[in-house]
C-alpha cells in the first residue's frame, strides 16, 4: 500500500485495490494448484502405462519369434503334431495371394466409386453411397466371413482362397473408398478447369488429370487397407479355412480349395499344447507384423509425397 | 484447326465420357446393393433357424448340439459385458492419451529440458520437442495397426500368466465380491477385457483428439484469462465443448469392441455361461461364430446365420449412432474458427 491511495482527493484511486494477490500466485500449498499437478501426473503416468502393451508385444515377438526365425521357415510346410521342424511358406504364399487377389477385385471398384462421389458431392445417390461406405468401415470382420461363406461357400460347394479374398476385398472397399474420395477431392479445381476449359470430356479429365494428381494419396488408402487385410483372420476361418500344402500344387493354381494364411497359421498353433507349434506361431506373428507394418510405412510414406499445389 | 491447343471432343470422347459416367455410377450404386445384399444374404440363410427357434432364441441359455436346442442369451450377455468394460479400460487410457497429446505436455517437458542445457534455439535442437510429439501419437497409431490374432496371442502368453496371482490373491481375500467370485484358471473375462480395451484405444484416442483440437482457442484463451488453471480450464471449458465428438468416438470405440473377434475367440473361454466374475470364462456372440462356424453342419449352419443377425443388429444400430453424433458434433463449430 503506498501512502498516495489513502488521499481521499485523489481521482484515480488504486485500481488493484480488492484484488488479494496471494490468491493468484502459483504455490503448491493452495488446493488447486495441487489438484492439476497430481492430475497432470496422473494424466502422464495413464499415457505411458498406456503404451507398456506395445513394447510388450513388440519384444515379446522379437524374443520368442527371433530366435526361432530362420530360411527353412519360409519354404517348408507346416510340421504334424509332436514333429519337429517345418514353416510357414505355404502361409505366406496364401496370405500374399489372398491380400493380393482382393486388391484386384477391391481397387477398380473402390476407385470408381471414389471418383463418382468426387463429382457429385451433395447428390442423393453420393449421400447414400457415402453412408454406406461408412457403415461398411464399422462392419465386424467375422460378418464379411459370415457373408462371403453364405454367397460363395456355399455356392461353390467349398472353402476356397477365393471366398477369402472376397471376404477380405468387403473390408478393403471402404477404406480405398472413403481416402480415394479424399484424395481427389483435394486436387485443386483449378487444374479441372484447366482441362475442361480445353475441351476435355469429363473422362478425360478424370484419367489424365485427376487420377495421376491424386495417385499418390490413392496409393496410400490402398497400402493401409491391405495392411488390415494382411492381419485379419476372421473373415478367413470358415472362408479360406487352412491347409497343410502349398496353393501351387503339382503345377496348377489350387484357388479353389482351401488354402492356408499366415492369421489363420497363428490363431491355430497358439491353442495346441505342442512346443513347437507354440514357436512357430511367435515366428509367424513376427512375420505378420512385420509385413503389417512394412505395408502401413510405404503407405505414409507415399502420402508425404503429395504434390502441393 | 489441326495445330490449336483446344478443341471440342470428337463423337468418339463424348460417348466414352457419356459411358464413363454412367460407369462410374453404377459401379457407385452397387456398393449400396452390396450393403443391402449382404444384410439380405444373412438375414435369408437365418430365416429357418428364425422359424424354428423364433424369438426364445435371445432368451434361452441352453446351446447344445446333440438335442438340437440353441439360444445365445449367454452370448449376448457375454458380449455386451466384455465390451462394456473393454471401453470403460479404453476411454480411461484413449482419453488421457487425447488430453496428454493435445496439452503438449511432452513437447513442454522436452522443451523446459532443452532451456536448461541451453539448446533451446540450436537448429537441430528446437524442432525435438515437436518431432517427438508425433512419434509419440505415431506409437498410439500403431497399436491399431497390430494385428487382432497377434494381441490374442500375445493375451495367452503375457497377460493371462501376468494378471493370474493378483487373480489368484482377489478371488482369495474378496472372494465375496461377486465380481471376483470365480478363481482364474486361464482363459476368461478379465483378460479379455484387457486386451480389448487396448484394442479399441487408438480409437478413442484419434477421435477424442480431433474434438479437442476442434474446439475453439478463444474458449481456452477466455478461460485462462479469468484465472483458471489448465485443470481447471480442461474439465470446465475444453471437455464440456469437445463431449459431443469425444461421445461419439467412444460410441464408434464400442461398436468395434462388439464385433471383435479373434482376440476375444483366443482369450475369453468359450463358456456357455453368465456370470458377473471377472475371472470366469464366457463366450461372445464373434467368438462363437468364430469357434462354432468352421465345423457346423447344414441345419448348425442357419443357426449361426441367425446369431450372426443379432451381432450385425447390434452394431449397424450403435455405429450407426455413433456416426450421427460425430455428423452434429462437426457442425457445431461451424465458422467458430474465423
Amino acid at each position: 500500500m503506498t501512502p498516495d491511495a489513502t488521499v481521499a482527493t485523489a481521482p484515480d484511486p488504486n485500481p488493484f485495490a480488492g484484488i488479494d494477490f496471494p490468491q493468484l500466485e502459483r504455490s503448491l500449498r493452495r488446493p488447486r494448484t495441487l489438484v492439476g499437478v497430481a492430475l497432470d501426473v496422473m494424466v502422464t503416468a495413464t499415457t505411458l502405462l498406456a503404451l507398456f502393451p506395445l513394447f510388450s508385444v513388440v519384444w515379446m515377438l522379437f524374443w520368442r519369434g527371433g530366435k526361432k526365425l530362420s530360411l527353412a521357415l519360409f519354404t517348408q510346410l507346416p510340421p504334424a503334431p509332436l514333429e519337429s521342424g517345418g514353416g510357414f511358406g505355404n502361409a505366406i504364399v496364401g496370405s500374399l495371394f489372398m491380400v493380393g487377389l482382393a486388391t484386384l477385385i477391391t481397387v477398380p471398384f473402390g476407385l470408381l466409386t471414389a471418383v463418382y462421389l468426387s463429382r457429385d458431392r451433395s447428390g442423393r445417390l453420393a449421400t447414400w453411397v457415402r453412408f454406406a461406405a461408412k457403415v461398411l468401415t464399422g462392419f465386424p470382420s467375422i460378418l464379411a466371413g459370415v457373408f462371403a461363406y453364405g454367397a460363395v461357400v456355399l455356392l461353390t460347394g467349398g472353402f476356397s482362397a477365393v471366398a477369402g479374398a472376397i471376404a477380405l476385398s468387403i473390408l478393403m472397399l471402404p477404406t480405398v473408398t472413403l481416402t480415394s474420395e479424399d484424395a481427389l477431392r483435394a486436387v485443386p479445381p483449378k487444374m479441372q478447369e484447366a482441362a475442361l476449359g480445353m475441351g476435355a470430356t469429363s473422362a478425360q479429365v478424370a484419367f489424365m488429370v485427376l487420377l495421376p494428381t491424386a495417385l499418390p494419396g490413392i496409393l496410400t488408402g490402398i497400402m493401409l487397407a491391405v495392411a488390415r487385410a494382411a492381419g485379419e483372420t476372421a473373415p478367413l476361418i470358415f472362408t479360406a479355412l487352412f491347409s497343410n500344402y502349398w496353393l501351387l500344387n503339382r503345377g496348377h493354381l489350387d484357388a479353389m480349395h482351401p488354402t492356408a494364411s499366415l492369421a489363420v497359421l497363428i490363431y491355430n498353433f497358439a491353442g495346441m499344447p505342442f512346443q513347437n507349434q507354440v514357436e512357430l506361431a511367435w515366428a509367424a506373428a513376427l512375420v505378420l507384423v512385420l509385413m503389417v507394418l512394412g505395408a502401413n510405412l510405404i503407405g505414409q510414406s507415399l502420402s508425404r509425397r503429395q504434390i502441393v499445389s | 484447326m489441326a495445330d490449336a491447343i483446344s478443341r471440342p471432343p470428337s463423337r468418339l470422347q463424348l460417348a466414352v465420357d457419356r459411358s464413363f459416367r454412367r460407369l462410374c455410377q453404377g459401379v457407385a450404386a452397387l456398393l449400396l446393393v452390396l450393403v443391402v445384399f449382404i444384410v439380405l444374404r444373412i438375414a435369408l440363410t437365418a430365416v429357418p433357424a428364425m422359424r424354428a427357434y423364433g424369438a426364445g432364441f435371445l432368451t434361452g441359455t441352453t446351446w447344445d448340439q446333440n438335442q438340437g436346442r440353441y439360444a445365445i442369451l449367454p452370448e449376448i450377455w457375454g458380449t455386451l459385458y466384455t465390451s462394456g468394460l473393454g471401453l470403460v479400460v479404453g476411454t480411461t487410457f484413449g482419453l488421457a492419451a487425447a488430453v496428454y497429446l493435445v496439452e503438449g505436455y511432452l513437447s513442454q517437458a522436452i522443451y523446459g529440458m532443452l532451456r536448461m542445457l541451453h539448446l533451446e534455439l540450436r537448429p537441430g535442437w528446437s524442432k525435438l520437442p515437436e518431432r517427438v510429439e508425433q512419434l509419440l501419437k505415431n506409437l498410439v497409431d500403431l497399436l491399431a495397426a497390430i494385428p487382432s490374432v497377434v494381441y490374442g496371442l500375445w493375451g495367452i502368453f503375457v497377460v493371462i500368466p501376468m494378471i493370474r496371482p493378483a487373480a489368484a490373491w482377489l478371488h482369495g481375500n474378496l472372494g465375496w465380491i461377486p465380481l471376483f467370485g470365480t478363481d482364474l484358471a486361464g482363459p476368461g473375462v478379465l483378460p479379455a477385457v484387457l486386451v480389448l480395451g487396448i484394442m479399441i484405444m487408438p480409437t478413442v484416442t484419434a477421435i477424442s483428439r480431433d474434438a479437442l483440437i476442434a474446439v475453439p482457442p478463444k474458449l481456452r484463451m477466455a478461460a485462462y484469462g479469468l484465472g483458471a488453471t489448465r485443470w481447471e480450464t480442461i474439465f470446465a471449458v475444453i471437455l464440456p465443448t469437445a463431449a459431443r465428438g469425444i461421445f461419439g468416438g467412444i460410441v464408434l470405440a464400442f461398436g468395434r469392441a462388439l464385433g471383435e473377434t479373434m482376440a476375444l475367440a483366443m482369450l475369453v473361454g468359450n463358456a456357455n455361461r453368465i456370470s458377473v466374475s471377472l475371472f470366469s470364462p464366457a463366450n461372445t456372440l464373434a467368438a462363437l461364430l468364430a469357434n462354432t462356424f468352421p465345423e457346423a453342419g447344414p441345419k448348425q449352419v442357419t443357426v449361426l446365420m441367425y446369431a450372426a443377425l443379432v451381432l450385425l443388429g447390434i452394431t449397424l444400430l450403435v455405429n450407426v449412432i455413433g456416426a450421427v453424433i460425430l455428423q452434429r458434433a462437426s457442425r457445431q463449430f461451424e465458422g467458430a474458427h474465423s
